[in-house]
């Protein structure tokens, strides 16, 4: 069944060729057709080869044809199957194809409707290309070419100068992530002679290399990560990245694209894991950024920019987890997170739909009642992200603070706060929406509906996966009886090729058990103060206190970066206009050009046309001549 | 025979231009160049088949006394730049189909006449063959530029032509020398090799200074490049082209073939400063290409930095920075065609190629956004474009050399995203202004050559193999020469 893994892209692909080169050709209808029968039909693949993997857990190998080949160095267009990279193509093509299907709907009076599929295919294209690699440089085609789908469906609506700068940026700061990555892939050619994944991991056992060599290497490539995955110092692109229509935030921006730098930390456990440097490294900037995007998301009160920042804070979280080498857990994660975050992000599409286009917190209230289906799966999605049994969430949450809990204690408590501030903003969300009255004028009031069936459908059926995704890993304390504890540990195991650290049964059980208690003392703060006070939010005017200021404008980290990374490049650029390339260089060779002409003009003074002046210069000279020759005797 | 044709097609379309009406000029230069694209295929199929095949070498005595022979042959590097002169010429000529030009019959037998020489700069195998084509090249740009530039043509095509000729003069001592050093007396490019290399290194630097100068200023590197942005702007689209898509490469072909051979302990003793010089243009020229205003100067500095990474590539002269230099040299004149194409459209419709005026130009015309998204993105050297095979191969050349050149060479990775992605934005995106909103949409004639240069991006991209595969041997040899001539005088040194 693996040789057929080529299909899985192939079929996005040719939706995308059809779909692009038709143009205006292509009615509505087609389009609405092919788009997500392509991911469906991809997701039916996906399921065979997973089958298959399931019972001979074999890595598989499928070379297509050969790309780059210059001496020794080899590229080539080859897929690899196996578990860690069968996981992701099923929650790209799965959750992939629901919200294309969600995209029906949503994007349904949208005149540019078969450009928005075009992309969106090409996207699950190029990042299927990522997770199915078995080189480095092919998979950084599909990390450029997710790049490049984001910059396009930032941008969908360029028309708006603003979205268009937003995917700009994104772009841009991707690039710095590129550079790491570029630099990091020519690295390990050099130092193991290959980009092939299984021959530098085979590599690794036998060759005794320079420990320095393998940090610079995997701090190169985490570079690339944390633009991608949107880490500190490199994450403002992702909250600017909602200009895009909603379903592309649920899929680019928070299920699939933004999870490719846990994808590459993962898939290089073996190489990362070499480094104790690059593996703190990790772990503090997850942490970090964790922290930060969580109390950031507290004070958000645009519905899309809440869920960005708790994005940006679920990664930091995921890579707080890979830096303890809890490398299993992450993979987890980043499952379950696709289920609920886009069921998340789908919902608040939802909301927007019916408020009208409205994103603003403090003009929603009491959609519960009018939109009950999206109001039941975005509590759902809470509940999984706040990691409340026995929701999805839960789970990979409980598995990621468990490991990081044996690895470092500090870490641990800075890990539990982020999460417990998820828990807090995630309800404030979610009263201020669905809860109390409603808080905007009267027409959006009036105008609030359910969204159509093609939206609640895949609304459902990520509900019923952010319930029960989290199954696939059950924790040892809870499962062993069952027999179901970590099936997913075992399945990655053959790709990851990392032992999981176990514990005993009593402290994970007590370590549960001290989180989801604070877990809910928490939502029972968020809702004393968003319910029973109906507390809702300041207006941008109102004066707040200084701590609160700078988190509410987001630590103004923007501003700091255009003050002093982008207006000094300009700087330098008009300094060297100024002094180097105008009346450096260019004076210069102006100058010799005049002065060549200057000492013309001097010389064609000797040309007089009277033969008494030559007569009299010719006896000058050879006086000076015969003056010269004796003296010199 | 066949490799002698290659290069008087173009001529004899040139005499038929001269024959027929003016307003069939256009048509006859276009099958000119087509023929020529055909012939130089066919000679490729033929290099596959057999590459030693007497079809490919054109030799006969030219004078005998200096032991010059005019000698042209057909091998695996010039074959890609025979590639790119014919490909991209059709191009050219095709480009100004539908444009107003003055006097056609002399615009277009120019630009033929040009391809003619610049095909005989890359297929002379004979040092004074190569430095009369390389002269030659000269005169048919110098009166495009003259005749049909913008305003202020005379003062900066004269200064084009004497920065140029300036450079010319220390390559023409620089063939002398090696001339007169050369025990046979010839100007074959084999004898100049072994005379070359059995020069003291002290001498050997001095010629590569001098052919260093006249190709630097060709291709051009910082701080030699102050002609080209003037000149690129105010020469008309097609010299333009011609300059940046075809004519600079002269000077990195010559810098694998006529210079670090040539003279390998000078190339040696200099690599170091004139790497560090390049990726001081890479930097240096997308710093520039930053802050324009005008879109046409904005590729002018642009190119700038993307040939001084050609040139870096070069200068590590090992296998993948000399092949990653070669396919960088085609993917390059294909998207600066490609661009120079885009600007000479909008400048068409909007009369002005000064970005801030412009805007939402996408919202007219999406099929002209979307080809411009695909050029765009071709520079910036995004995978599976053209370019992106190239730059990755010259980074892991340089790399090779030097991993902190590498890495600073790399931030153009970045900083080309930045001032290409401006410039799209500035004038595709947006809301549309008065100006923009007559932009209408573009025409089939357009259609075509943005489509066909797109495809090109894309299969040169996904493909790169073609034609690696053909440059591999050769340069494996060229480059096992330069190393064994540098590690025998090492060792004597001890």
């Amino acid at each position: 069944m693996e040789q057929f893994v080529y299909l899985i892209p192939l079929f996005p692909l040719l939706s995308f060729a059809i779909i692009a080169l038709s143009g205006k050709g292509l009615s509505k209808s087609i389009t609405t057709f092919l788009a997500p029968g392509s991911v469906l039909a991809s997701f039916i693949v996906a399921i065979l080869i997973f089958i298959s993997q399931l019972s001979n857990h074999q890595a598989v190998t499928v070379p297509l044809f050969s790309w780059i080949h210059v001496g020794e160095f080899h590229a080539d267009f080859s897929f690899l199957v196996d578990a860690l990279s069968i996981i992701f193509t099923l929650v790209i093509t799965g959750v992939g194809f629901l919200i294309h299907v969600y995209s029906t709907g949503y994007m349904h009076d949208e005149k540019d409707y078969n450009r928005y599929f075009a992309y969106l295919n090409l996207f699950v294209f190029f990042m299927l290309l990522l997770v199915l690699a078995d080189n480095f440089l092919l998979m950084f085609i599909g990390w450029e070419g997710v790049g490049l789908c984001s910059y396009l469906l930032i941008g969908f609506w360029f028309r708006n100068i603003d979205y268009a700068r937003a995917a700009k940026k994104a772009f841009v700061m991707n690039r710095i992530g590129d550079f790491g990555f570029l630099l990091g892939t020519i690295l390990i050619f050099g130092v193991f002679g290959s980009i092939n994944y299984h021959e530098v991991f085979a590599h690794i056992g036998n060759v005794v290399v320079d420990g320095k060599l393998i940090t610079w290497i995997t701090v190169l490539l985490f570079i690339g990560a944390i633009g991608k995955s949107a880490q500190v110092p490199l994450y403002t692109w992702l909250p600017d990245a909602m200009a895009g229509p909603t379903p592309v935030s649920a899929l680019i921006h928070a299920a699939t694209m933004v999870t490719a730098g846990i994808y590459l930390v993962a898939r290089c456990g073996v190489l990362f894991s070499m480094s104790s440097f690059t593996m703190h490294l990790i772990a503090i900037i997850g942490v970090v950024t964790s922290l930060l995007a969580a109390s950031i998301a507290i004070f958000q009160n645009d519905i899309k920019k809440v869920l960005a920042y708790s994005t940006v804070s679920q990664l930091g979280l995921i890579f707080c987890a890979l830096g303890c080498g809890a490398f299993s857990a992450g993979v987890f994660h980043v499952v379950t997170h696709a289920f609920f975050k886009a069921l998340l992000f789908l919902g608040a599409g939802s909301v927007i739909h019916g408020m009208s286009g409205d994103q603003d917190l403090r003009n929603m209230g009491g959609l519960k009642k009018k939109m009950p289906i999206t109001f039941i799966t975005f509590l759902i999605a809470t509940l999984a992200i706040s990691g409340i049994p026995p929701f999805a969430g839960f789970f990979s949450k409980d598995q990621m603070l468990a490991e990081i809990y044996t690895h470092n204690k500090i870490l641990f408590v800075l890990a539990l706060l982020a999460s417990l501030m998820t828990v807090f903003y995630m309800f404030r969300l979610l009263f201020l929406a669905f809860y109390g009255e409603f808080r905007g004028n009267n027409i959006v009031k009036n105008h609030v509906h359910e969204s159509p069936k093609s939206m609640t459908i895949p609304l459902s059926v990520l509900a019923v996966l952010s319930v029960i995704g989290g199954w696939i890993g059950f924790p040892h304390a809870l499962g062993h009886q069952l027999h179901l504890h970590h099936w997913l540990d075992g399945f990655l195991s053959t790709a990851l090729k990392m032992p999981t650290t176990e514990m005993s049964l009593n402290t994970e059980l007590l370590l549960m058990l001290i989180t989801i208690v604070l877990i809910l003392i928490v939502v029972f703060w968020a809702r004393n103060i968003f319910i029973t006070k109906k507390y809702v939010s300041n207006n941008d005017e109102d004066a707040m206190p200084l701590w609160k200021e700078i988190i509410y404008y987001k630590f103004y980290v923007d501003e700091i970066y255009e003050s002093i990374i982008v207006k000094p490049i300009n700087k330098i650029s008009r300094l060297l206009q100024d002094y180097i390339e105008r009346s450096g260089i260019d004076a210069m060779v102006n100058g010799i050009g005049t002065s060549v002409v200057n000492w013309s003009q001097l010389l064609r003074l000797t040309q007089t046309g009277s033969l008494g002046f030559y007569v009299g210069a010719m006896v000058v000279g050879m006086i000076v001549l015969i003056v010269l020759m004796l003296v010199k005797i | 025979m066949l490799v002698l044709s290659i290069l008087i097609i173009p001529l004899v379309f040139v005499l038929l231009i001269a024959l027929m009406s003016s307003s069939q000029s256009k048509r006859i230069a276009l099958l000119g160049t087509l023929t020529t694209l055909g012939v130089s295929m066919y000679a490729f199929s033929q290099f596959l088949t057999d590459a030693n095949s007497i079809n490919l070498i054109y030799k006969t005595t030219w004078i005998e006394r200096l032991g010059a022979n005019f000698h042209i042959q057909l091998d695996g590097i010039n074959l890609i730049l025979v590639l790119l002169t014919t490909l991209l010429s059709t191009f050219i000529v095709y480009s100004a189909y539908e444009r107003e030009i003055k006097s056609p019959k002399t615009y277009f037998s120019l630009m033929l006449m040009m391809q003619s020489a610049l095909l005989g700069v890359f297929l002379a195998k004979d040092a004074l063959l190569f430095y009369i084509f390389w002269e030659l090249t000269l005169i048919p740009i110098y009166l495009i530029c003259l005749v049909f530039g913008g305003e202020g043509r005379q003062r900066i095509t004269f200064k084009f032509f004497v920065f140029t000729m300036f450079g010319s003069l220390f390559m023409l001592l620089a063939i002398l020398f090696l001339w007169l050093h050369n025990p046979a007396h010839t100007f074959a490019i084999a004898d100049f090799y072994k005379a070359g290399a059995a020069l003291p290194a002290s001498q050997q630097v001095y010629v590569f200074i001098a052919f260093y100068l006249a190709f630097a200023i060709k291709i051009p590197i910082f701080p030699l490049h102050t002609w080209q942005p003037d000149t690129y702007v105010n020469a008309p689209t097609q010299g333009t082209m011609l300059l940046s898509g075809i004519m600079l490469k002269m000077g990195t072909y010559a810098l694998i073939v006529w210079l670090i051979p040539t003279v390998p302990l000078g190339w040696k003793l200099a690599s170091k400063y004139v790497i560090i010089i390049s990726i001081i243009s890479v930097v240096y020229g997308s710093l520039m290409a930053l802050i324009q205003q005008n879109f046409k100067r904005l590729l002018a500095y642009s190119s700038l930095g993307h040939v001084g990474l050609i040139a870096a590539g070069i200068f590590s002269f090992n296998l993948q920075g000399v092949q990653g230099a070669l396919y960088q040299m085609l993917s390059h004149g294909i998207n600066v065609v490609a661009l120079f194409f885009i600007c000479d459209i909008i400048q068409q419709r909007m009369k002005t190629d000064n970005m801030q005026a412009l805007g939402g130009i996408r919202n007219v015309s999406k099929l002209f956004g979307a080809f411009f998204i695909v050029a765009t993105f071709a520079s910036v050297a995004l995978p599976i474009t053209n370019s992106f095979v190239g730059e990755f191969l010259l980074l892991h050349g340089i790399f090779q050399y030097n991993s902190i050149l590498a890495a600073v060479g790399c931030t153009t990775v970045i900083l080309s995203a930045m001032y290409m992605l401006r410039a799209y934005q500035l004038m595709m995106h947006g809301e549309t202004n008065e100006l923009t909103a007559s932009f209408g949409k573009i025409t089939m004639h357009e259609k075509i050559m943005l489509g066909a240069l797109a495809i090109l991006i894309l299969f040169f991209g996904v493909y790169p193999n073609l034609l690696l595969h053909i440059s591999e041997e050769p340069l494996k040899q060229l480059i096992e020469q330069v190393r064994h001539a540098t590690l025998a005088v090492t060792y004597s040194k001890f």
